[in-house]
């Protein structure tokens, strides 16, 4: 199998090189067929291993694939894990990026920087798989930098647009942050251990967790929980929790297609797979269970409060990206590692979904992104209409989707977690559900639904890039290369789902997630499932059921039938309406704080400390001094010959003394 | 059949008889000046591969050793030999010195023959300084290389010139003077010039302080560190762009050499005892400087910034040992600091160059190295954007680029010695990644953002080899070190237990 997962990484990676080096000579069509080709043939084999692994329960694959380096008996390698939880994420990534390269044919189809695109998001593919397939903390961090590098690249794709290129220097910089965080994660990690490899770390978790580290004057901490917590810093900046969140809902500025796949489907989730992946250091560490369920489910309420008051279709997306990774987040935090994963897996599909569809709408829409300026495109875009509605639904929990299993599972878990927190945390996703049902449907009924607002909105200014697809006023439904991609997410929206059993309840992770007998919440609730049927029927009675229904139910009264209400209310909550609608001053903040104050700080200690105190004081006024003293020394050097006759007489009076007494 | 060969002699003067034929052959046929800069540039660097090749990994003894009576009555010898620690830095010399004669092929109009010659022979006295086993050639290379760089900066330099290069030999000179005396009263204690006896030389703990001070002199300059580091910016921005690449790719190396060859090894008491110092003043470099670095607007000012910053990694690294013996207990980590700072040194000599190489290409289109008069480059200078985007994310320390190489490992060394020097360092990944992407997004990214920087035109071939080769050297030492720290292990091993043991 060696060759196969080497030929799954190596395939997109080829690819890329090919389209962005050669673009010019292969042309559009050559860059597109050579870098779909490479990601169907990851896909594809990722199939095979998926078979190898889950269904043909084979052993799990541990080897080098080079070493990179050794210094100081450390190896440093590349190298594979395949486990179960490694061919889910395979499957994910490729099948979801090579929905997202079948689109982009269509959505990029007049973008000057065609085979650029291509290249990008092929090379991403091939860094979130050295992401997941990696055996050792190096390659882990090698792909989630390199995943953060293209990410960098593509919301800078349109490089002329000053908002794009602000935003992708801020995610770099907020994402390097967390890394911050990650390298002394791995740091503390290879203190004690002595290795970066997974299973040599994993085996010796025990043990570090009773180490103590102490970083401040008199507090001891045991060394995993400082570990886990800065891995988790990490996490914090890919998988957007607050407060590194800034930077998600600036990355829009990137074409849909990339929101789509990196700020959705994958990157982001990126986090959540390393925490579970870490399971085995994280469970012996509370304190760092306890920060990761608080941090969790604070993303997952508050950001979904923003999603509603936003506006751009991409936003509202966003935030609720934000808010699901909450959602897995405190799964984690939960222990419930499964659970998050799984709903990482469903949110896969069906966010991807729900960015194309936004993207296919914002097609027909001519580049208007404002969904005050939508309404009514069910009849123009029923295939639209139709793969939205299976995405909301799968994205609120309706019972049947995808969604719900998925987030049902999180809940019950957070219910039954003893983890200090999970009480303050259980009560932030129940009301996330709500809240989540409310702006997914607000958004849904003011784009598909009620009067086509578009028609009394002047075009003109909805001209925002180069890619543009047919001036008739008529929106009309999208081609096949845009919506063939969206059917095909939406069947595993609906169905993935079905896998509960064996994910949540069932084997599927043995040997892969490692969790304490005493934080085991999913084994506990393992013990009351006896199958689909009867895991949707209690669905159907549980609190998160009624209150998504009373969110949708709400969306729908708001924005449908009394849309007064939503004017009233915003007079009326005015105060809480701006603190949403600033995102709580976070973006402000940082940008005083950090931003601004870095510069401060800079060109102070520039023009005091360098120009200044060094440069002025230290070196020229030596030079200075030098010269002053030469000044005052030369008036000795007077050139009179009765001068120096003098001093010399002078000279040799007082040697001669010294010498005789 | 090359191990027989006296390489590294053909090393140092193969250049610099280059450099005296292209002075024959004058102004007068610039044509033929650059072409024997080229071929001797070319041969000088195909004669050094041997020495990798043919390097035995095994040992810690010097090789390629040659020995000859020079100065009878002083025991001054022309020793030359290279471990572990200085055969990768020649070659980097080597490899730049093409780099740079290729860059100043056409860029250079006044005076061919003498910038060309001014080259070829620094690159002999560089290699001549790595090279060099008896203490007074050490001095001799030293010293002799900031000639050629003086008439660089001083002749075909900016327009203010004369205060960087006054600046820059005396900061340089004043550090060096104490290291002469340093060496003299070594001599006069053991009777010999030879670095190897030096260190095996009892030293008591005053001595060995003194002495430690007037090489940290020396040394701190060169790399520089700070509070010495002032010279450089102006240096920088005042030098031809071929000499900001040797400068910044070469000399600041010289620095960190001399720590390992000088100052670790000779007074090993000292270092334990005053390693705070340095430790302090490098984590200075990488937070202070790094603020600074956000904050200028020449482009070349700038890079000369970051360079410090980088440096302070290198410093960091190799003196990072004693806290980890402190605090572990075990010399676990220890080789890891050090061959973390010396990968750093390599990478940099690529990622320092490649920068100031692409500074220089916009320099020779618009004459100006104010970020401000840039925005959009991308757009008429694809091709330029690439390599500069790349360059750029190896300096912010990317994974697979080998700016992540150092880093990463001086990193997770000085995390075995203390969480916060850990902390401080790694605080380069948000602040390298601040200054050095801020400089893309205004220079390189954007709508195009005047009339000049819609008449540029992309890089021609001669830049595309240049920027080429060095992106290459960038990726493979990124994506595998593994080559590079095999010839280091036994040379450092040897150093870190030699410096363990106490001298008193």
């Amino acid at each position: 199998m060696h060759n196969v997962y080497l030929a799954i990484v190596l395939a997109p990676l080829i690819g890329a090189i090919a389209a962005g080096l050669f673009g010019r000579q292969i042309g559009r069509i050559g860059a597109h067929t050579v870098t779909i080709l490479g990601v169907a043939l990851s896909c594809l084999l990722s199939l095979v291993v998926f078979q190898h692994h889950v269904i043909g329960e084979a052993e799990v694959y541990n080897a080098m694939v080079y070493t990179w380096m050794v210094s100081d008996g450390i190896r440093f390698e590349i190298g594979f894990l395949i486990d179960n939880l490694t061919a889910l994420m395979m499957l994910v990534v490729t099948f979801v990026s090579l929905m997202v390269h079948v689109y982009t044919i269509g959505y990029m189809h007049d973008d000057p920087g065609y085979q650029r695109f291509f290249s990008y998001i092929s090379l991403f593919t091939f860094s979130m798989l050295m992401l997941v397939m990696s055996n050792n903390f190096m390659q882990l961090f090698f792909g989630w930098e390199a995943v953060g590098v293209v990410s960098y690249l593509l919301i800078g794709f349109w490089f002329k647009r000053p908002t794009a290129i602000y935003a992708n220097m801020k995610a770099f910089l907020v994402n390097r942050v967390g890394d911050f965080g990650f390298v002394l994660g791995i740091g503390a990690i290879l203190l004690h251990t002595g290795s970066l490899d997974y299973w040599e770390v994993f085996g010796q978790a025990e043990g570090m967790a009773r180490e103590t580290i102490g970083i401040l004057p008199g507090a001891e901490w045991s060394l995993l929980t400082v570990a886990c917590i800065l891995l988790f810093v990490g996490a914090m900046g890919k998988s957007a929790q607050v407060p590194l969140h800034v930077w998600l809902p600036d990355s829009m500025e990137g074409p849909t297609p990339i929101s789509a796949l990196i700020h959705a489907a994958t990157m982001v989730t990126a986090g959540i797979f390393m925490v579970a992946r870490m399971s085995p250091l994280f469970e012996y560490s509370e304190a760092a269970l306890s920060f990761v369920l608080i941090i969790g489910a604070l993303t997952a309420f508050f950001m979904g409060l923003v999603g509603i008051v936003q506006n751009d279709i991409k936003r509202v997306v966003a935030y609720s990206t934000l808010s699901q990774l909450g959602y897995m987040t405190v799964a984690l935090g939960a222990s419930a590692y499964a659970a998050g994963i799984f709903h990482l897996m469903t949110h896969a599909f069906f966010k991807a979904l729900l960015f194309l569809a936004a993207g296919s709408v914002i097609i027909a829409m001519h580049h208007e992104q404002d969904i005050r300026r939508m309404g009514g495109l069910r009849k123009y875009m029923p295939i639209t209409y139709g793969v939205s509605l299976v995405g909301s639904l799968a994205l609120i929990g309706f019972p049947g989707f995808s969604g719900f299993f998925s987030k049902d599972g999180i809940i019950e878990a957070v219910h039954a977690s003893q983890i200090p927190g999970a009480g303050f945390a259980y009560l932030l996703v129940l009301l996330g559900v709500f809240v989540t049902a409310f702006y997914s449907f607000r958004m849904f009924f003011l784009v598909f639904h009620g009067e086509e607002r578009f028609r009394h909105v002047q075009h003109d200014d909805a001209h925002g890039h180069d890619a543009h697809h047919g001036h008739g006023h008529e929106p009309h439904e999208s081609p096949w290369v845009v919506t063939l991609p969206l059917i095909l997410l939406a069947i595993p929206s609906v169905l993935a789902g079905y896998w509960v059993g064996p994910i949540l309840f069932g084997g599927f992770f043995d040997g892969v997630i490692f969790v304490l007998p005493e934080h085991d919440v999913l084994g506990k609730l393992g013990a009351d499932y006896h199958g689909i049927g009867g895991y949707i029927a209690h669905g159907l009675m549980a609190p998160p059921f009624w209150l998504a229904m009373a969110g949708l139910g709400a969306a729908w009264y708001i924005y449908m039938k009394n849309p007064a209400i939503a004017a009233r209310a915003h007079e009326r909550f005015g105060k809480l309406y701006e603190l949403l609608d600033h995102k709580y001053w976070f973006d402000e903040i940082y940008a005083a704080v950090f931003a601004r104050g870095s510069v401060k700080l800079g060109s102070t200690l520039w023009r005091f400390g360098d120009a200044l105190f060094i440069d002025d004081i230290l070196v020229n006024g030596t030079a200075k001094t030098v010269g002053r003293l030469a000044q005052w020394a030369r008036h000795s050097q007077t050139g009179y010959l009765y001068h120096y006759a003098f001093a010399m007489i002078i000279g040799l009076l007082v040697l001669i003394t010294a010498f005789v007494f | 059949m090359f191990a027989d060969w006296p390489l590294l002699s053909l090393v140092i003067w193969t250049p610099i008889v280059g450099g005296l034929l292209a002075l024959a052959a004058g102004d007068r046929n610039p044509e033929g000046a650059r072409r024997i800069a080229l071929y001797t540039s070319i041969a000088t660097f195909l004669i050094s591969l041997p020495l990798f090749g043919h390097f035995d990994r095994g040992t810690s003894a010097m090789q390629f050793v040659e020995f000859a009576s020079w100065i009878p009555t002083f025991n001054v010898h022309y020793h030359l030999g290279v471990d572990g620690i200085s055969m990768p830095l020649i070659l980097l010399t080597t490899f730049t010195t093409v780099l740079v004669v290729i860059a100043g092929w056409e860029v250079i109009k006044t005076r061919v023959a003498q910038y060309m010659a001014a080259f070829l022979i620094m690159e002999g006295f560089m290699n001549g300084v790595f090279a060099a086993l008896d203490a007074l050639l050490f001095y001799v290379f030293f010293e002799g290389m900031l000639i050629p760089m003086f008439l660089v900066i001083g002749i075909w330099g900016g327009p203010k010139r004369i205060y960087a290069t006054l600046k820059f030999f005396l900061y340089t000179f004043l550090g060096s003077v104490f290291m002469l005396v340093a060496l003299i009263y070594m001599y006069a204690q053991s009777g010999s010039f030879a670095i190897l006896d030096f260190h095996v030389l009892r030293l008591g703990m005053t001595e060995q302080v003194l002495i430690f001070l007037a090489f940290l002199l020396a040394f701190a300059v060169k790399v520089p560190m700070w509070p010495v580091h002032t010279w450089l910016p102006d240096a920088h921005v005042e030098a031809p762009t071929g000499g900001s690449v040797i400068l910044a790719a070469i000399m600041l190396k010289i620095g960190g050499y001399g720590f390992l060859r000088f100052s670790l090894p000779i007074t090993p008491d000292a270092s334990l005892e005053l390693d705070w110092l340095i430790i302090l003043m490098s984590l200075v470099a990488v937070v202070y400087i790094g603020f600074v670095a956000l904050v200028q607007q020449d482009m070349k000012k700038l890079i000369a910034y970051s360079s410090i910053a980088h440096m302070g990694f290198v410093t960091l690294g190799f003196f990072i040992l004693f806290r980890i013996a402190d605090n572990t207990g075990s010399l676990q980590g220890a080789a890891l600091g050090i061959e973390g700072g010396m990968v750093q040194m390599i990478s940099h000599g690529f990622v320092s160059a490649a920068l100031f190489l692409c500074v220089g290409v916009l320099y020779d289109r618009m004459h100006s190295r104010q970020i401000g008069d840039y925005g959009g480059v991308v757009n008429t200078m694809p091709w330029f954007a690439a390599f500069f985007v790349l360059f750029a994310l190896a300096n912010t320390g990317l994974p697979g680029t080998s700016g992540f190489v150092g880093e990463f490992m001086v990193i997770l060394a000085s995390f075995k010695a203390n969480f916060w020097i850990a902390f401080l360092a790694a605080t380069t990944l948000i602040l390298a990644a601040a200054y050095t992407l801020w400089l893309v997004k205004r220079v390189v990214f954007g709508e195009i953002g005047n009339p000049q920087v819609a008449e540029l035109s992309d890089i021609n071939r001669r830049e595309f080899v240049v920027l080429g080769l060095l992106a290459f050297a960038v990726l493979l030492l990124g994506i595998w070190p593994a080559p590079l720290l095999d010839v280091m292990h036994a040379s450092v091993d040897n150093l870190v237990r030699h410096v363990t043991i106490s001298k008193l």
